[in-house]
């Protein structure tokens, strides 16, 4: 008896934080792969402190719904979860690579699978590419348009910037797109400059973000120019400086996201194969759908 | 609310005050595969002590034997062993929901028991290895049962749950009752909307819709604690199985049921603050240096004013530390708090960081009924009064146009309460 716990960070100010987290479960949820699907939260309930207790299974897959290795994943998650014996080398990662640890939580003494980020697998490139096919409503985006994956940047975490280096370079390597950035909100090249960083009109831009919020709905947004005033929204596409703006925001809330979840439990030994085919065929963009 | 808030076993209410009438219950046939199967499940199989009967297999015959307290019958064929089961369908019908419908004995299987007040259910899952088995065989002692004779409470049981049995956790009302074949039927609203008719309320099926309904309160607010006593009213989960009614009760209160059955079981787990705030990293590190000082009052005032059942349906349980209790009351919720919450963790940061001043003497010239004001306005807003206060309500010192008033008279272009500054280096602005 296996069952997903998907852990994120929430919030007790903004109550879209906790969506993506709630969607993506129910997601995975309806695939049926897991006996039961879970979801724990820092800042909501149930909090990472309680939430295996109300696991009832013995064997237990935790996810965490963030974007980049560092304190949350590493020290928090796994402190609040009660981890025995976790160590950060466990996952012998170079800030990109966590997969898995296999430890037991000395408060429930279930078997945990305590899996790396979604933030940093190699399928949230695609969810990235999924997510400017979502926002132009054309599954066959990338001719002709520019790609931006945007970070909060390196204020006390350099992993933060190698996953958006990570997915732009890994995009980019396709040759889907005419051109493909990484940009940051804190540091250069910043999200501001956006026009200046691309020759394509059309430019699509995609935090990496996990959930919409003050970041993605109103700093991105005033900071590209799409507004002057988040409160009165903004046109997708914009246009601003002679480029079309398609702005995405959060890439978390994108349906495939689903999908990264559920190859984080695979790469632990997590039997899903069934629901990765279930999810990926129900997620998929039909054209003219943006 | 209802006097069923605590967890103590107290007995629940009979929605009907009556229920005598042992309903008839057509047993489903799932009940009696189960029921040919229990001889062979040593976990599974009924008891005369808990269950009301017993039943075991005459391997040499291929036929049954079915006893209850009233007698025992030997060489039933699967035919007439089905027969038997159906003269005592209650008490079958009671063992198969426990144990293959609701089929858990961890905090599930607790709450769905304690729900309907099956309390020597709930007893035995209190008792490792059920010890009632080793003298309970039906080659033992059959006078031995008459003494623990279960039948009569689980038949009350079933004439309450007739007409139906209801318990209050937190803001929530739930109704267990029966179906015909006997599996049991769960309604779940706000204790506010009792009585309320259901085609009043706006109805749902699935457990998740919980999750959108916690989400704001009856202001359209955010919710950003769960057991906040602000859950909106005005809906109804008619009609949930087992599985359902505990998911909706999960989602609108995660956690509860796991801590209370902890408690319940005597091992409930309690990070008292001390060790609480001594866990914390990054931003809330500073916590800790708010222990420094001598005393705990600091934290007397945190759980005064985070932890009042006013605040939170929790009942705190968690202390200053193991030996140091906190003076203030913990409230009376049905389920435990055992350590301080993440709200209360943001909290304690932002009053650590201002509880780090020092004071200062200010020198304000107010009338009386000015110095009043200031203090209605400070128990308004602590109470969440505000809204409630009519528009030309002047009587009340925190009505707006009072207010308006006296910051009107008051305060100077900056914003300073009679024109003191708050820092004194920068003089005063007014003469």
């Amino acid at each position: 008896m296996q069952s997903l716990v998907i852990v994120a960070h929430g919030s007790h100010l903004n109550p879209d934080s906790s969506a993506p987290t709630y969607d993506h479960a129910d997601t995975i949820r309806e695939a049926g792969a897991f006996e039961a699907v879970h979801t724990g939260f820092w800042k909501e309930e149930p909090h990472l402190r309680e939430v295996l207790r109300t696991v009832e299974s013995d064997e237990v897959y935790v996810v965490p719904l963030f974007v980049s290795e560092g304190y949350f994943t590493e020290q928090v998650i796994p402190r609040e979860l009660r981890l025995e014996g976790w160590d950060v080398d466990r996952w012998e990662s170079d800030g990109l690579s966590a997969d898995q640890a296999t430890l037991t939580a000395t408060d429930t003494g279930q078997t945990v699978h305590y899996c790396g980020p979604v933030g940093t697998h190699e399928a949230m490139t695609d969810v990235v590419v999924r997510r400017a096919e979502t926002v132009t409503g054309d599954p066959d985006v990338g001719e002709g348009f520019g790609l931006a994956v945007v970070g909060h940047g390196t204020e006390r975490n350099e992993n933060s910037a190698k996953a958006i280096e990570y997915h732009a370079d890994r995009i980019r390597e396709t040759g889907r797109f005419d051109e493909v950035k990484a940009l940051y909100m804190d540091e250069e090249p910043e999200v501001d400059d956006v026009t200046d960083h691309f020759t394509a009109t059309d430019v699509v831009v995609v935090p990496l973000f996990i959930a919409d919020g003050f970041h993605t709905q109103e700093d991105i947004p005033e900071d590209m120019g799409l507004t002057d005033d988040y409160r009165t929204g903004y046109d997708v596409p914009t246009t601003v400086d002679g480029h079309r703006i398609w702005y995405a925001g959060a890439v978390g809330t994108e349906p495939l996201l689903a999908d990264v979840v559920l190859e984080r439990a695979a790469d632990a030994g997590a039997d899903v194969d069934e629901a990765v085919e279930t999810v990926r065929r129900e997620t998929r963009v039909a054209a003219g759908r943006p | 609310m209802t006097a069923n808030t605590h967890a103590d076993g107290a007995t629940p209410t009979d929605a009907s005050g009556g229920g005598e009438d042992v309903p008839s219950i057509d047993l489903p046939t799932a009940a009696i595969d189960a029921l040919a199967r229990a001889p062979n499940d040593d976990e599974r199989s009924p008891t005369l002590a808990v269950d009301g009967f017993r039943i075991a297999s005459d391997d040499d015959a291929d036929t049954y034997i079915f006893e209850t307290s009233e007698g025992r019958r030997t060489g039933l064929s699967r035919e007439t062993l089905a027969e038997a089961a159906r003269e005592h369908a209650v008490v079958v019908s009671d063992w198969y929901v426990f144990e293959h419908v609701v089929d858990d004995e961890g905090p599930r299987g607790a709450f769905l028991r304690w729900l309907e007040g099956a309390t020597e259910r709930l007893d035995r899952l209190d008792r490792p290895n059920r010890p009632d088995r080793p003298d309970d065989r039906l080659d033992g002692h059959p006078e031995d049962g008459d003494a623990r004779e279960p039948r009569e409470p689980i038949r009350d049981r079933y004439a309450s749950l007739a007409t139906g049995v209801t318990r209050e956790w937190g803001e929530l009302r739930i109704t267990v009752t029966l179906a015909d074949d006997g599996t049991r039927r769960y309604e779940i609203r706000h204790a506010d909307a009792t009585g309320i008719d259901r085609d009043h309320l706006e109805s749902h099926e699935d457990p998740r819709t919980a999750r959108s309904i916690a989400k704001h309160d009856a202001d359209g607010r955010y919710r950003p604690l769960k057991t906040a006593p602000t859950l909106p009213t005005g809906w109804v989960f008619p009609e949930l199985d087992a599985r359902g009614c505990y998911e909706t009760v999960e989602t609108f209160y995660p956690a509860t049921v796991a801590n209370w059955d902890r408690e319940r079981r005597g091992a409930l787990d309690v990070s008292h603050w001390h060790e609480t705030m001594a866990r914390q990293t990054g931003i809330y590190g500073v916590i800790e240096t708010w222990d420094r000082g001598e005393g705990h009052e600091h934290v007397e005032w945190v759980a005064e004013t985070c932890c009042a059942d006013s605040q939170c349906l929790k009942r705190r349980e968690w202390e200053y530390d193991a030996d140091t209790p906190l003076s203030v009351d913990g409230g009376d919720g049905v389920f435990p708090c055992r350590e301080p919450c993440s709200l209360v963790v943001s909290a304690a940061r932002q009053w650590t960081k201002l509880e780090s001043e020092a004071e200062r003497t200010y020198e304000f010239d107010l009338t009386p009924s000015e110095k009043e004001q200031v203090e209605a306005i400070i128990d308004a807003v602590a109470d969440g009064r505000v809204g409630e206060i009519r528009e030309a309500d002047v009587y009340e010192g925190a009505n707006r146009y009072r207010t308006r008033f006296l910051r009107a008279k008051r305060f100077d272009d900056d914003g300073n309460l009679c024109g003191i500054p708050t820092d004194p280096d920068e003089g005063t602005t007014v003469e």
